[in-house]
Order: C-alpha cells, then sequence, then structure tokens
C-alpha cells in the first residue's frame, strides 16, 4: 500500500505540484492522468525520490520513505519510463538482473530470474540473453525494460508512460501483456499517462491532474458518467467522439 | 651504427619518462575530472588551469621547473623536472575527456541507474566509467602521444631521452642521429597508441585477448624502464661525479675531455648529462645536482652577475667572477681552461670585402639593409643590447634560429650577420669574418672549469685532477677540434681521447 499525503514540489515560487493526498491499495493500479506539465510525472518521481519533496510525505508499505536510504528505497521500486534507459554496455541478463547484482544475488540464481522474468514478458531467454540492447526492437526493448523492473519482486511499479514512443499495434501488444502480468502478479502500480483511452483499458482507478492539483478521482466508469467539471468532460469525451467517428465511417462504408 | 650503441640508454630513458608521467597523468586527472564532472566550479576552475598549463611552451614548461626545484632544494636536473612537466602537459587532454565522457553521458542512463538502486558509487563504476571510457581512452592516447614527443625535450633538462639523438645531431652536424631519434619517437608513440587503443577494444567488446596482450607488453614495458629506474632511487649518495654540458659542439668536447680526465686520475665513474640550456646548467650546479661544468666568464659576468658588460678587462674579469661565485653561489671556479670563446659578429668573407666591413663600427652604415641571425639566447642577452645602443645598431629585421643552422643561414645568405661563437670551427669552413669589436663592447670569455661547493668537499682529488687542465687548451686548439667534429664527423669522445693521449706528463706528485 502507498499513501502520498499533502505531496507537494515547488521550484521557486510556483507549486508545480500541490498538496497531493492519494492512496493507492494492494494490487491495485492508479492511473495519473493529465495534459503535458500537469505534474504527474513530478509525482511519480517524488515516489521513488528522484525528485526530493518540497513538502509532504509518501508512506510505503507504512514507512515514511524519506527515512530510508534512497538507493534501498529504488531497489523496491519498479521503475519503466518512456525512453526505457537500458544500458548499452551491459547484454539483455546483465541489465534485467542489475537490482539483484545490486543486492548481492549470485550469478547463478541472477541467471535463473532473468530467465523467469524474460519469459514472463514474453521473450525467449535463450535468444535474448546475451544480446545487446541496440540489437532490439523497440518493443522488445521494452519489454526487456519491464522485466528489468520487475526482476526484484517490487512491492510497487511506478510507470511513466512507457507506451508513448511505440507504434500503435505495438502498443496495444504491449498493454495487452501488461494486463495479463498485473493481473498474475497482482501488481501495485501507478501509471502516467495523457492517453485516456490507456487509461481506460488498465486503470482500476484514474486520478485526473490539472495545474499540479487533482480534478477528480474516481473508476473510469465514474469519470465517463459523473464527470466533475467540464475539463474532465472534455477529457473523456474526446476519445470517445473519435470512437464514434471511426464507428460512423465504417457503418457508412466510407473507411478502409 | 654508432648511434644504434646509444639506443638502449636513450629508449630506456625515454620510456621511463614518457610511462612515469602518463602514470602519474592518469592517476590524477581521470579522478580529478571524475570530481570535477560533477562541481560545476571545480570544473571550470581544473580545466582553466590546465588549459593555462597547455599554453606554457612545452621546452618553457620544463626548463622553468629546474630553478622552481632548486629554490625548493630538490633535485632540479634530471628526471624530477622532466617527469614533473610531463605529468603537467599530460593531464589536459585526459582531464577534459573525462570531464567530457562524464557530463556528456545522456541523462536517461543515469536516471535508469539511480532507478534501479544503485549508490552514487555503484553508479559511477557500472554505468557512468564504462559509458564514459571511449571518450576518456581518447584523451589518454592524445595525451601519450604528446608525452611521447615532449619527452624528447626531456635532454635539457638533464634527463636522457630519445632528445639526446636530436639535440646533440643538431649541434654535431649528425643528421643520421636526428633522424633515429625521430623515427623511434614516432615509433614508441605509435606502439603506445596501439596498445592503449586494443586495451580499450578489448574491454568494449569484452575479449580477453586483446586486453591480455595490451597489457601484457605494458606491464614488460614498465618492468623494463623499472628495472633500470628504481635501482637509482635507492642510490643517491653514490652517483657518480656528474658533468654538465651545453648543446653546442665545443661543450660535447669539453665534457668528455673532463669526464676522461676524472676517470683517469681518480678511477671514480662520471656521467655526462648533456645538452643542458645554459642557465639550466648553472642552476643545476649550485643545487648540486651538477658536480662540474664548463661555462664562460663573460657569460657568469653578464647573465648571472648582471654587470655591465662594457670594455672589461679579461683578467679582472676572471678574478671577480671567482670571487662573487665563491662567496654569493656557493660555486667554485676552477680555473680558465686557456682558451675563450667570445660572441662575435660574423659575416660571409666575400661580402664584408665588396661592403668594406671589418670592424663593427663599419657596419653601422650598412646595418638597416642587413638581416642579423642570433641564437637562441643571444637577441635577449645583455651583450647584444649593449652592441645595439652603443654600436647604434639598426638591422632591417633579426632572426632567431638554433646556434647549428646559424652558419648555414650565413652562407646561403638568408642572413648578412650573425652572433657566432669565436671558437667555432664552422667560421673558417664556411670562410667567415669575425669583425672587430673596435669600441669593446663584447665582454670576455674565458672557458672556465666550475665545480660544486659539494663537490669540492667531498671530492678534493676530483678537483686537483681538473686543476690540471687549467691553461691547457688554446683557442687555435679548440677550433680544430670543432672542427674535427663538425666537418670531420668524429665523435666527441674520440677526438677528446686524442687530445688527452698528447696532454703533456705530469710533474711527479
Amino acid at each position: 500500500m502507498i499513501k502520498l499525503e499533502q505531496l507537494t514540489k515547488a521550484y521557486g515560487d510556483r507549486n508545480v505540484v500541490d498538496q497531493i493526498s492519494l492512496t493507492v491499495k494492494r494490487s491495485e493500479l492508479v492511473v495519473l492522468l493529465g495534459t503535458s506539465g500537469c505534474g504527474k510525472t513530478t509525482t511519480l518521481k517524488m515516489i521513488n525520490r528522484l525528485i526530493e519533496p518540497t513538502a509532504g510525505s509518501v508512506c510505503l508499505d507504512g514507512v515514511d520513505t524519506s527515512q530510508i536510504e534512497r538507493y534501498e528505497l529504488r531497489r523496491k521500486i519498479g521503475y519503466v519510463f518512456q525512453q526505457v534507459g537500458l544500458f548499452p554496455h551491459m547484454t539483455i541478463t546483465e541489465n534485467v538482473g542489475v537490482t539483484l547484482s545490486l543486492l548481492g544475488w549470485s550469478d547463478t540464481r541472477i541467471h535463473k530470474r532473468v530467465a523467469e522474468v524474460l519469459e514472463l514478458v514474453e521473450l525467449d531467454p535463450e535468444v535474448m540473453r546475451n544480446r545487446y540492447p541496440t540489437t532490439l526492437s523497440g518493443g522488445e526493448q521494452q519489454r526487456v525494460g519491464f522485466a528489468r523492473a520487475l526482476t526484484a519482486e517490487p512491492s510497487l511499479m511506478l510507470l511513466d508512460e512507457p507506451f508513448g514512443a511505440l507504434d500503435p499495434i505495438t502498443r496495444d501488444r504491449l498493454q495487452v501483456s501488461f494486463s495479463r502480468i498485473k493481473q498474475q502478479l497482482s501488481l501495485t502500480a501507478i501509471f502516467v499517462t495523457h492517453d485516456f483511452t490507456e487509461a481506460l483499458v488498465l486503470a482500476d482507478r484514474i486520478v485526473v491532474m490539472r495545474e499540479g492539483c487533482i480534478v477528480q478521482i474516481g473508476t473510469p466508469r465514474d469519470l465517463i458518467t459523473k464527470p466533475i467539471d467540464g475539463f474532465v468532460k472534455q477529457m473523456v469525451s474526446t476519445p470517445i467522439r473519435q470512437a464514434k467517428i471511426v464507428e460512423a465511417l465504417l457503418a457508412s462504408g466510407g473507411a478502409v | 651504427m654508432e648511434q644504434l650503441a646509444v639506443l638502449p640508454a636513450n629508449l630506456t630513458g625515454h620510456l621511463q619518462l614518457t610511462l612515469v608521467a602518463m602514470f602519474l597523468g592518469v592517476a590524477i586527472s581521470v579522478p580529478l575530472g571524475i570530481i570535477a564532472a560533477r562541481v560545476g566550479w571545480l570544473q571550470q576552475f581544473v580545466l582553466g588551469a590546465a588549459g593555462i598549463v597547455q599554453t606554457i611552451p612545452s621546452l618553457a614548461l620544463l626548463a622553468m621547473m629546474v630553478p622552481i626545484l632548486a629554490a625548493l632544494n630538490l633535485q632540479s636536473i634530471g628526471y624530477l623536472p622532466a617527469i614533473i612537466g610531463l605529468t603537467l602537459y599530460s593531464t589536459l587532454p585526459i582531464l577534459r575527456n573525462t570531464v567530457i565522457g562524464i557530463t556528456g553521458i545522456d541523462p536517461v542512463y543515469t536516471e535508469a541507474a539511480r532507478s534501479v538502486g544503485m549508490t552514487p558509487l555503484q553508479q559511477l563504476w557500472r554505468v557512468e566509467l564504462p559509458l564514459a571510457l571511449p571518450v576518456i581512452v581518447g584523451g589518454v592516447r592524445t595525451s601519450t602521444v604528446w608525452v611521447v614527443g615532449m619527452a624528447t625535450l626531456s635532454t635539457p633538462v638533464g634527463a636522457t631521452s630519445l632528445g639526446n639523438y636530436i639535440f646533440s645531431g643538431l649541434q654535431l652536424r649528425n643528421y643520421t642521429a636526428v633522424l633515429v631519434g625521430c623515427v623511434v619517437a614516432a615509433l614508441l608513440a605509435q606502439l603506445l597508441d596501439t596498445l592503449i587503443r586494443w586495451f580499450e577494444q578489448g574491454v568494449r567488446t569484452r575479449k580477453r585477448v586483446p586486453v591480455v596482450v595490451a597489457l601484457l607488453i605494458c606491464g614488460a614495458l614498465y618492468s623494463w624502464a623499472g628495472a633500470s629506474l628504481i635501482p637509482r632511487l635507492f642510490e643517491s649518495d653514490t652517483r657518480p661525479i656528474t658533468i654538465g654540458c651545453k648543446t653546442y659542439t665545443e661543450q660535447y668536447i669539453l665534457s668528455e675531455i673532463l669526464s676522461r680526465q676524472i676517470t683517469a686520475r681518480t678511477g671514480l665513474e662520471t656521467t655526462v648529462v648533456s645538452s643542458l640550456g645554459s642557465t639550466v646548467a648553472f642552476d643545476a650546479l649550485r643545487a648540486g645536482d651538477l658536480d662540474v661544468y664548463v661555462d664562460y666568464s663573460g657569460t657568469i659576468w653578464a647573465t648571472i652577475m648582471g654587470r655591465d658588460v662594457t670594455s672589461q678587462n679579461r683578467d679582472e674579469v676572471l678574478r671577480e667572477v671567482d670571487r662573487v661565485l665563491a662567496d654569493a653561489y656557493d660555486v667554485q671556479v676552477v680555473g680558465p681552461v686557456g682558451f675563450e670563446n667570445a660572441y662575435v659578429l660574423a659575416m660571409r668573407r666575400d661580402d664584408a670585402a665588396t661592403k668594406n666591413i671589418r670592424r663593427i663600427s663599419d657596419l653601422v652604415r650598412h646595418a638597416p639593409r642587413l638581416v642579423m641571425g642570433g641564437d637562441y639566447e643571444f637577441f635577449g642577452r645583455p651583450e647584444w643590447t649593449s652592441l645595439r645602443d652603443q654600436y647604434a645598431l639598426e638591422f632591417e629585421s633579426r632572426r632567431t634560429m638554433d646556434g647549428s643552422l646559424m652558419y648555414q643561414a650565413l652562407a646561403q645568405s638568408e642572413v648578412d650577420v650573425i652572433s657566432a661563437y669565436s671558437t667555432d670551427g664552422r667560421i673558417s669552413t664556411f670562410d667567415l669574418i669575425m669583425l672587430e669589436d673596435d669600441l669593446s663592447v663584447i665582454p670576455p670569455y674565458d672557458a672556465i672549469i666550475l665545480v660544486s661547493d659539494r663537490l669540492r668537499i667531498e671530492n678534493p682529488k676530483v678537483v686537483e685532477a681538473l686543476a690540471e687542465l687549467v691553461g691547457t687548451i688554446d683557442a687555435a686548439q679548440m677550433r680544430d677540434m670543432n672542427l674535427a667534429v663538425n666537418r670531420e664527423g668524429r665523435t666527441p669522445a674520440a677526438v677528446a681521447a686524442d687530445w688527452l693521449s698528447v696532454l703533456p706528463p705530469l710533474p711527479p706528485r
């Protein structure tokens, strides 16, 4: 369980994240949804302390995260981001097993665990093991990125637009894989995106953010049926309207 | 073949300088660069300082170490000044590339490194250094090539290197020696560069063979260099009698004569530190790092003592130099060798005849249409200032060049007047005439044997042996010996041996 209380980040006079409070239950996936610059990524990075909060607190499984060494905290939290950031000088095995090796695992144990996780993300360990990241496609790289975040069995996953840089087909496949993994492992996760469709597909609950503040928290259904204001309504209706246009085109035989 | 005989000594010396300086350079610059990459103000400061060092001409940087070390009471000539100078010089490329290599890493990788739970140190070792390695190694390679080249300039501060070939070769007109020095230095630079490249590529592609081969060869080179360097560090008390030698023919011959005389009379071992810069030799003698060398009374008078250079009586100058050196500089004058080697202005004989010039006074009215050539020191010396002022000499232009090339330049009419040395054999070789100093502006230049106080106290027998040489060589004999080297191509050692063999037998002791 993760609990944010009055979490605030200020740069100069400006609060980019302003007193956010949020609780994510075990095995729940919460999406932070908002336009660019709304403070969703900053909020995410304050959780694993890539950014230090100006005020407020984060509690992970009952422990105040500011009381733990940053590196120890991060070894318990899986982190996946859009640019993936696989280390180009390390093999796939070394990339995926990096947190385990920091935790002092033996090479044989690391190998075994890496193979399990690669299979989980639908990659063939035999093929992947000794390859380098640059020889992989974008989709494969992000699967390895997920594997790296999952190996140490984190109590929380943080995902910052992990599918943002992928083409629609690859993105769709990865979303499906991710949903399955999330169910299989009962992941607790916070997922940042600006894509409402993605949020609808993945989220248990959605947190809509604007200018550093939370506008509305609710299930996908809540947002669609009871949008709190025009901003949320617009955000929610855009993909629905687009879907209707596509539907209409198909019906009239005008598309394809 | 003769040149190859001294190759092991010169090459070993060169390797010692290069390898030790590079080791220190990497050991200092990489950690400093890592720290500087994180601390903004330090980065500015460190790169700025290294940049300034780099802009100092390399020879000047090395030469500056001599008085600085002497003032600190440390070994002022030989390996120490050379190593310090080379190490300083090696730092910039390594430092700069380390900083660039680390600051240039895509922040995506450092964010990934932090997010997987690396401590700052783990992040440095596992991510930043491996990613910056190719850039850092690039800096090390640049630096290595520079240092191999610059190490040839250690010769004038008294460290044996491949520069010995180049400096003595240029002076003795032995171009084979110059060529050997250059080619071997170039090969050495190539070899070291290749080894570093293998090492880096091996590490990057995780192939063991090139890494192991590069490390083995490097290890072998270090052991070779260390094998002769380390014993020397521990035997400072029993070092041989050290003889200094400046960078011209006469000095090469005289240093051989001193060396042979000392060994013949006392049985002590000697070593000649050759091709020293002019004031480097004096500073080193004062500091006790040299035991003996030959200088010239006028040089001491004008450059060291800063006295007025005009119209001085020869014996007067000798007596005064003798007294002042003993009182103020702890340097003992053993005595004059017997000849004078003065700065003289020389011209082509036919040119002087056409213009009807015999004295410097005759030169004055032609000077505005003439080009004057001088060695590195000449135009900075008080003798030139006083020539210019006393005679009101004003040349069309002045050109500074190496002393050994000056005569050639005059013979080929590249210049019209040069600052020659009166004992130089090339005056007759090139059919030059020396202009009479009719206003007596240039002081007398008796060659005098100087010894350090330390030698005088610890080894009086050596001083006695040297005293036997006082008054034995006149100007004509010196000129002949210089000619034998410069025109007949004999070695200074052979000429010195010949001369000592005809030295009249000593009175019984």
